[in-house]
């Protein structure tokens, strides 16, 4: 019996958002009447932040401060229409149509904001802090607040704005496959290390080491931590999960957290991650989806690592002890230990 | 335990106010202190409580259904049956043109997998509804079931839909087809073929909140419907077109899920207890249980992928043919579209002149595989890299190298005839093996996306 160790890459590609149909997502945007911003969806927030990133894309369009932005979703009888959150494509088609309505709602808000201060609308700008002021002359500025106010007592004017962002549908040739099914891709390679016990056929991943390039970030702790729930997940593929153990077999099928392992905080391995940003041609602010793939591209990079550490080719997951302990009979590796009887 | 640090590249200018900034995220206190509402959370006064009766077999004709005992639990409101579900038979995506409809929302004469939905009891409590469950006599006839995806599209594997075939049909062909070049040609030039089976598992999306929804009968006529599916539009047309009521009659209230991954774009609890909130005037919960979740939810599909590259001795991949079958289980669900995002990436993400694929959606007698995280790319990203991996053993290089050498570049042809235009493989390679500790060869550091060095 040994402990051997490997080591693994794995290099992907992943496409954010998909094509089926046509994919649109829509975004509305009205200030209230003392300038909260309040940005109406239907899009959902799986957890992974959406309400946020969403509510710092509008903030910054509008350049009002973050604080300023409410997130009203999801109520189909209030929110315009969203796809859906899948795909890797929520903060890309969401974020694009948020955009467009935090322009045409910027530009009603400047043009308030010129009358008060007897300027050109051309000539203002916002500081992000709260304030349009005269470029050159900042000491000339109005607060949001009160440009809202004037804008509804004063002046009868709606600071709002509708934004639609749409994939067009691309029907795939049937003879061929020419499709074009995503808007941009995503990139990632993972080094994993890992431990296989040669008695036990179990393994322990050491670390994963990794670089993603997801264009640029909206909110880079919300990158990071799909980057390490990802790698946990990815690792629970690799190793652990499945419905059907002796697949294709229906046989044994979980029915609980007890009979369905997924790894504990205990087994989380170490994680290292750098992230590229390279700007998406079309994405809001340059971004890609980081959503889906973070979980992709370990899951190659352990097996990997498995097969260098045991030096037989494994080739379906997930890796379980049974796996490996019958992958070890066939091992050139192990031949000097079973020989002298371990 | 981790670390993540940013690292800007070529133009990217932050002069942003805040984006690009870690705001805390606004629901992650609720989150962690449990105070975060979720659609379990959400009772209302009257309100009754769903079950499903359940197929026990995998295959089998239903020759009589016996309510009798169950009518008898105290508690018991009603049963539903498909005579109940006015458009039965559905698809989820006919919304946008897939079909045909093949779904049944209560089993009409035939189950096609065990925990397949027969009938649906409402009670007063959930354990009246679980109890009057469990006292409805089955009557099925078990007939001889397939699971094995190759199995399924062998003569006389037993036929599970109506036009006559075990695979879904991509516009009157077998499969999803990708033809790029010519395969056969690459493979006659080649100096090796290098040939491997990948295999994966289906596989449980395990969020933390299980699928759920609420229906509530509205004074004004109308039904507001609290979900936490992940496409909330969706969930409400196919609600409308399944229960063939006006769209305005629905109201549907979401956003927050405990947990996705895809396992909620499926429509399968809105619909049917909307319907029951219609049939008893009462609001309706119906939440599926963690062994439903598991047994009887989607599954990420499991795949079974044939590669069959020719590479030359420099390392170049020169031709790439891959069978794949995804394994939908008895429906449709999204796997079909699943096929088709897989047959766009399984050449990987790596420049190959001659590409052939066959990506085959199947059906088999297991619980209905649907959207997951990856979504027909995962099991694509496995098959590639570890391909990639025996490919350099068998040639005798660098696991690094193979990479590198046949890495996309921006302005490279893909087999489904789409220029890239924003590859970065060879960046993020760097990157990691700089991360990694381990030393690229001089001849590969200055290798970058953006064109071809001229040979």
């Amino acid at each position: 019996m040994a402990k051997l160790r490997g080591t693994g890459i794995a290099a992907v590609n992943y496409p954010t958002g998909m094509n089926l149909g046509g994919d649109p997502s829509q975004a509305l945007i009205h200030a209230t009447t003392t300038g909260t911003f309040v940005i109406s969806l239907s899009s959902t927030d799986l957890g992974q932040g959406l309400k946020t990133v969403i509510a710092q894309i509008g903030a910054e369009t509008l350049g009002v401060p973050f604080e300023n932005v409410l997130i009203d979703t999801a109520d189909t009888d209030t929110g315009p229409h969203c796809m859906g959150t899948f795909a890797s494509r929520a903060t890309h088609r969401v974020g694009n149509a948020v955009i467009m309505a935090a322009k045409e709602a910027r530009k009603v808000m400047l043009e308030v904001a010129a009358e008060e201060l007897e300027a050109s609308p051309d000539d203002l700008d916002t500081d992000g802090q709260g304030n349009i002021y005269v470029k050159g002359s900042p000491e000339r500025k109005i607060d949001i607040t009160s440009v809202a106010l004037a804008a509804h007592f004063k002046y009868g004017r709606s600071i709002s704005g509708r934004g639609m962002y749409i994939k067009p549908k691309s029907p795939v040739d049937p003879e061929t496959g020419k499709m074009d099914p995503d808007s941009t891709e995503a990139h990632a390679c993972v080094v994993a290390e890992v431990e296989v016990d040669t008695e036990t056929g179990e393994v322990t991943v050491l670390s994963l080491k990794s670089a993603y390039e997801v264009g640029c970030q909206v909110n880079p702790a919300l990158v990071r931590e799909q980057i390490i729930g990802g790698a946990f997940m990815g690792m629970s593929h690799a190793l652990y999960e499945t419905t059907a153990p002796y697949y294709p077999s229906p046989d044994h099928a979980p029915g609980s957290f007890s009979e369905y392992v997924i790894p504990g905080p205990h087994e989380l391995p170490h994680i290292e991650s750098v992230v590229l940003e390279y700007p998406s041609v079309n994405g809001p602010y340059g971004v890609k989806g980081v959503g889906e793939m973070t979980a992709n591209a370990p899951i190659p990079a352990i097996i990997n690592a498995i097969s260098n550490a045991i030096g037989v080719r494994l080739t379906e997951y997930p890796v379980t002890p049974e796996k490996i302990l019958r992958a070890l009979e066939r091992s050139p590796k192990l031949k000097q230990p079973a020989q002298t009887g371990a | 335990m981790s670390e993540v640090t940013s690292a800007v590249a070529r133009d990217v200018k932050k002069e942003f106010h805040v984006v690009g900034k870690s705001v805390p995220r606004r629901d992650g206190v609720g989150h962690v202190t449990g105070k975060t509402v979720y659609v379990d959370d959400i009772s209302f006064p009257g309100m009754l409580h769903l079950k499903m009766v359940r197929s026990p077999i995998h295959h089998g004709i239903i020759r009589n259904v016996d309510f009798s005992a169950a009518e008898k639990v105290p508690g018991f409101v009603r049963v539903l049956t498909h005579r109940d579900v006015p458009k039965n038979i559905y698809t989820i995506l006919c919304l946008i043109g897939v079909g045909p409809d093949e779904e049944p929302v209560l089993a009409v004469d035939r189950v096609l997998y065990k925990g397949e939905p027969i009938a649906a009891i409402v009670a007063e409590t959930e354990e009246a509804a679980m109890e009057a469950v469990s006292r409805v006599r089955l009557d099925l006839e078990e007939l001889p079931a397939v699971f094995d995806v190759e199995e399924a599209l062998k003569p006389g594997a037993p036929i599970l839909k109506p036009w006559g075939t075990n695979y879904f049909v991509y516009e009157g062909h077998h499969c999803r087809r990708v033809r790029f070049g010519d395969v056969e040609k690459g493979f006659a030039q080649a100096d090796y073929i290098i040939e491997e089976v990948y295999n994966t598992s289906p596989i449980e999306h395990a969020p933390t909140e299980t699928t759920a929804c609420v229906a509530k009968p509205e004074p004004d006529g109308r039904y507001t419907v609290y979900t936490n599916t992940q496409a909330l539009f969706f969930t409400m047309d196919n609600t409308a077109l399944i229960l063939q009521v006006p769209f305005s009659k629905l109201h549907f209230v979401g956003g927050t899920v405990g947990g996705g991954f895809g396992g909620k774009v499926d429509v399968i609890v809105e619909p049917i207890a909307t319907l029951a909130a219609m049939k008893t005037g009462c609001p309706v919960k119906f939440k599926y249980t963690r062994e439903e979740e598991m047994r009887v939810s989607s599954t990420r599909s499991a795949w079974r992928m044939y590669f069959k590259d020719g590479v030359m001795k420099d390392g170049r991949i020169i031709a790439r043919k891959v069978i794949s079958y995804a394994d939908s289980g008895a429906y449709n669900r999204h796997t079909p579209y699943a096929v088709t995002k897989h047959a766009a990436n399984v050449a990987g993400p790596y420049f190959i002149p001659n590409v052939y694929i066959d990506a085959y959606c199947v059906y088999t007698n297991r619980q209905p595989a649907s959207a997951m995280r990856g979504f027909g790319v995962t099991p694509a990203s496995f098959a590639v890299e570890c391909q990639m991996d025996k490919i350099a053993e068998t040639i005798g290089m660098d696991p690094w190298e193979i990479r590198f050498i046949n890495a996309y570049r921006n302005g490279d042809m893909r087999p489904h005839q789409k220029v890239v235009e924003d590859a970065t493989l060879i960046e993020v390679m760097k990157a990691a093996a700089e991360l990694a500790g381990h030393q690229l060869p001089e001849h590969l550091l200055k290798m970058h996306s953006w064109d071809r060095e001229k040979a």
